[in-house]
């Protein structure tokens, strides 16, 4: 895409008719920035008693990482995102690199580490991999748009998001790993990958799954560990084992149930008083839920449906291949992070360990998910730019 | 979409369809999560909101004081004492097994237990599930201190403030008394203990389980809230202050109740003096007016202390031993009870005609009876000579009431019937769990348990005489000599000291047949009356006031006229006595001793039965300590009078 010629000094003169418009989708801002709200009134009536004498702790820190996310945004919207095209390889490597770096951390501490201890805060890799991995990826299909119905593009394509979902899932973060899966198959499918193509790759998926769950155990080959089983598994029958992973998920179920129309507000007991794990961060929408009642959950859902609606509809106007596929992406992430944490709140889904976008309390998601707000924001502006400029020359 | 220039945007018709298919998918799932959320919180949310309280809230019972039980004066017999109890919450028990034996190893260091110790009664079949189980009672200030500085270091660990019984008299009365102990599983679901807390503490045998619902109260609940590591937290607790259990006052005069102990112990001793095992006995005092227990016992007997914490095995061991110390003897020891019994065949036979009072009968030590010509003797073969009733029961010659029942036999059960109507072979309904009912034999019994027999042994072949009790030739018929042995209190007769004493009470009561009772009143902490307890007579028999007298008469030359069978131990006696030895006989074994008396007062009439197994003749161990039991009743000087009677 050349812009060069342009001439700069006529702009103005196109712009001025329409100067109420704004340098990003208002509707997707309005979206975000009304989540964080939610998010930090969440945050602020229930974590109040979780560090003795800080009670505001969470709030703040949740507010400093939406501080920072907008500014990433916002920065990110003035850039023309197609020139990320150039810098692909790059963002791969980072990937693989931070993921790798943190896999060996991990081995160092005998544990599960997810994240690399900046002097900040704690960096977790896995999230951000998310957003490199959509624009590697949305690179490599535009690379091979006219190769799309060969079987190798779809391969390599799925090859190529793998690799980093099977580092993330050995950290262990499922939910991560599959967030690329998912993304990778997102981007296949809105650059028009054959039909044939999808249902090869799910009967594929579907025996991988059962290799996985059941034939790999039986040879004596755990490939996910035991509790990623045990949770996967649980939802669907919670009360088979309370003590352990049916736990949260009772626990969250009575959260949600307890909270009923309007929610409980104050006498929110299962949040306050601990019944509910990790509420700050994964089970955050059961909190809503008890806190605010059916009114805040829907209110909160219908939040997200502004959001994924607006994503797809700078999907469709994406001034090239490139801004749709990372559209689609996106659209991906954040379908399946709602979808499953919301679902795993209520008891329909598995406990993966998704976040809820901008809602659950935690730096790197706030911010790998305005970055992917960000991206969305610059496809916005550089389609409308590009656009009025056709206009322009169409009435020349 | 608002802004014009979108509508210009080129959309592929392929895109479209996809944009439309993820829109759609989105579409979908969004409507199952609000279909969802629609059913967990609008459609079960009032069951979600039980279940959120259920979760945070904790009641912890506060035990109520017991209610204590005094005797007819008011002197307690049994009061409550607060203790300490180190206990653990079986919820909080670590997981594994290697936890919990670290848990009870580190805990018996503490509080001076062996680990298997606690594992024993952490294992015990009676502890109700998610109730905490108490380990030690009384642990010493030093472990209390140590496990309430270390409470981080034993989660599981609580320690409580307990109320638990006191006895001050240690074993006295403690089979009429029992136990109390914690609620089983199995008692949870009578409705006797309907409300009962499932760690709550209740009467287990006695008139602790008799009256428990009156003493045991009612707990209090502290409701606390707790967080999800059962911590308390938030709002403060509600507390609902115990209500303390009524107090029972027992009819039971304790100074005659120790006294009965005594002088039980001191018959024993003369039994043993005269070579006899006299190694248990009971004893009952009653009131014939109004059936109230004036004194009870058993020995052997054990102290319910044992039950204020938890059993010892050795002390498991002494209660289930064969001296059988938890066994009320004197309303559940089955007993031929000899001639005692023979009052009862002397009103059939004044009753029903088979002989009257003067009616001339030559006692000639022997007799023989039926086709096979057996043998039935006086003891020691002695020759009482010329005898009407009232001397027949004076002398307690056996060959006249041999041959009455010999003349009843063929008209019937006649004895049989007057031994009913006198309390025999039925539960006497005393305020006491368990009694004993007894047996009247007659034709018909035997040829039910016969045939009961022979089903029983048949089912079981080999291993059947063990297990189906066995009595005897198990093709044996009624016989005349079966109701002869039963009219001298023998053969297959089993009767109680209760209702021995229940029987003369009612002869010397006009007919009035009364129903024994411990109990006298419940009183509330104050001792204000809350309920009175007075049962009615069982029934009244009727019979000739004459023949009254007649065995009157001879039940107290009996005891104080020259040739009585106990004259040398009330014959000397400065009140007016009315009593029967009895002997009776268990085959092989030493002979069991009986004695029953009545007094009469106006204010304070007293029928006591008193038997001592293996006693040797009643005359010799069991009416000197009646005796000694009638002179504490009416303020005698007390003289261990040893008899050398030696007939039935």
């Amino acid at each position: 895409m050349n812009t060069t010629p342009i001439q700069a000094g006529e702009m103005p003169a196109i712009a001025s008719p329409r100067s109420l418009t704004l340098p990003f989708d208002p509707l997707l801002m309005v979206a975000a920035l009304g989540l964080a709200i939610c998010s930090l009134i969440t945050l602020n009536g229930a974590t109040r008693g979780l560090i003795h004498g800080q009670p505001h702790y969470y709030t703040e820190r949740q507010a400093i990482y939406f501080g920072v996310g907008l500014g990433l945004m916002v920065a990110l919207a003035r850039i023309d995102y197609s020139r990320l095209r150039e810098l692909k390889y790059g963002f791969y490597a980072i990937l693989i690199g931070t993921i790798l770096l943190v896999l060996v951390l991990g081995r160092a501490a005998r544990g599960s580490v997810r994240a690399i201890s900046l002097p900040f805060f704690s960096f977790q890799a896995s999230e951000l991999g998310k957003i490199l991995l959509i624009v590697f990826l949305a690179s490599v299909v535009v690379d091979r748009s006219r190769r799309l119905s060969q079987r190798e593009t779809t391969a390599r394509v799925m090859l190529l998001a793998m690799g980093p979902a099977m580092l993330v899932i050995a950290q262990p973060d499922l939910g991560s790993g599959m967030v690329y899966v998912v993304a990778a198959l997102a981007i296949l499918f809105v650059a028009g990958t054959s039909w044939k193509h999808f249902a090869g790759l799910i009967t594929l998926g579907i025996v991988a799954l059962a290799m996985i769950l059941l034939a790999a155990p039986a040879a004596g080959v755990n490939v996910l560990k035991p509790y990623q089983v045990d949770r996967l598994t649980a939802f669907l029958n919670p009360t088979s084992n309370p003590a352990k992973q049916g736990y949260q998920q009772i626990q969250s179920k009575i959260a949600i149930g307890s909270g009923q129309k309007t929610g409980r507000g104050n006498d929110a007991t299962q949040t306050k008083l601990n019944f509910l794990p990790e509420y700050q961060t994964d089970f955050v929408f059961a909190v809503v839920g008890e806190q605010y009642g059916f009114v805040g959950a829907a209110l909160v859902l219908s939040l997200y449906a502004l959001m994924i609606w607006r994503t797809l509809r700078i999907l469709t106007i994406a001034k090239n291949l490139f801004g749709a596929l990372i559209a689609g992406g996106i659209v991906a992430m954040l379908m399946f992070q709602v979808f499953v944490n919301v679902g795993m709140t209520v008891g329909i889904m598995p406990i993966t360990g998704v976040t809820l976008p901008l809602l659950s309390y935690g730096g790197s998601s706030v911010l790998t998910t305005f970055l992917a707000l960000g991206l969305l924001q610059s496809i916005y502006v550089q389609a409308r730019t590009s656009a009025a400029l056709k206009g322009r020359v169409l009435r020349f | 979409m608002m802004d014009p220039l979108d509508r210009h945007t080129p959309l592929s018709p392929q895109l479209a369809i996809r944009v439309a298919t993820i829109g759609g998918v989105a579409l979908i799932l969004f409507a199952i999560i609000l279909f969802r959320l629609w059913y967990l919180q609008v459609l079960s949310g009032p069951q979600y909101v039980q279940l959120a309280n259920v979760n945070r809230v904790r009641d912890i019972p506060i035990q109520a004081p017991r209610g204590d039980i005094v005797d007819r004066a008011g002197k307690p017999i049994v009061s409550s004492r607060q203790a300490v109890a180190v206990q653990i919450t079986q919820s909080q028990l670590p997981k594994t097994k290697a936890g919990r034996a670290d848990l009870y190893t580190r805990l018996g260091a503490v509080i001076g237990m062996k680990p298997s110790a606690i594992r024993t009664i952490m294992h015990s079949k009676v502890n109700v599930p998610y109730a905490n189980v108490t380990i030690k009672v009384d642990a010493g200030e030093a472990a209390l201190v140590t496990l309430k500085e270390n409470q981080d270091q034993f989660p599981s660990v609580a320690v409580t403030p307990v109320s638990v019984r006191a006895y001050p008299d240690r074993e006295l009365a403690a089979q009429v008394l029992g136990s109390v102990g914690s609620i089983s599983p199995g008692e949870l679901k009578l409705a006797r203990f309907k409300g009962v807390p499932n760690n709550g503490v209740v009467g287990q045998a006695g008139v602790e389980w008799q009256y428990d619902q009156f003493l045991r109260g009612t707990d209090g609940i502290q409701r606390v809230q707790v967080n999800s590591a059962g911590l308390p937290s938030g709002k403060p607790p509600h507390t609902t202050l115990p209500t303390a259990g009524h107090e029972l006052k027992l009819s039971l005069d304790l100074n005659l109740e120790k006294e009965g102990y005594k002088a039980l112990q001191a018959g024993m001793g003369l039994a043993q003096s005269n070579g006899t095992a006299g190694n248990a006995g009971a004893f009952v005092a009653l009131d014939p007016r109004n059936g109230q227990v004036l004194a009870m016992g058993s020995l052997p007997s054990y102290n319910p202390t044992v039950y204020t914490h938890p059993l010892t095995p050795a002390e498991q061991a002494q209660l289930v031993s064969a001296d059988a110390p938890l066994l009320n003897r004197a309303i559940d020891g089955a007993y031929p009870t000899g001639s005692t019994f023979k009052m009862i065949t002397a009103m059939t036979a004044l009753q029903d005609g088979l002989r009257s009072a003067d009616a001339p009968f030559v006692d000639t030590g022997c007799i023989k009876v039926g086709r096979t010509q057996q043998k039935f003797c006086n003891a020691r073969n002695e020759v009482l000579g010329s005898l009407n009733m009232t001397t027949a029961i004076q002398k307690s010659s056996d060959l006249y009431f041999f041959t009455l029942g010999e003349q009843a036999n063929p008209q019937g059960p006649l004895i049989q019937h007057w031994a009913r109507q006198f309390g025999f072979g039925a539960p006497t309904g005393i305020d006491l769990p368990g009694e004993y009912a007894g047996v009247i034999p007659d034709a018909s019994w035997l040829a039910r348990v016969e045939a009961q027999q022979v089903t029983c042994l048949k089912k079981y072949g080999k291993r059947g005489p063990s297990i189906c009790g066995y009595i005897s030739d198990p093709t044996r018929t009624w016989v005349t000599g079966n109701n002869m042995n039963f009219a001298v209190g023998q053969g297959d007769f089993l009767a109680t000291p209760l209702q021995l004493a229940v029987a003369y009470s009612a002869l010397f009561a006009d007919g009035r047949v009364p129903t024994p009772h411990l109990g006298l009143e419940i009183d509330d902490n104050v001792g204000r009356l809350i309920q009175k307890i007075d049962p009615p007579a069982q029934r009244t028999i009727k019979f000739d006031s004459a023949n009254q007298q007649v065995i009157e008469d001879g039940l107290h030359a009996a005891a104080q006229s020259p040739g009585g069978t106990s004259y040398d131990v009330f014959g000397n006696f400065p009140r007016t006595v009315y009593g029967k030895t009895g002997t009776a006989q268990h085959g092989a074994q030493d002979d069991q001793a009986w004695y029953v008396a009545y007094a009469p007062d106006p204010k304070r009439p007293i029928v006591i039965a008193l038997t001592i197994e293996k006693g040797g003749f009643g005359d010799q161990s069991a009416a000197p300590a009646v005796r000694l039991m009638l002179s504490q009743w009416f303020g005698i000087t007390k003289k261990l009078v040893a008899g050398s009677s030696k007939t039935l």
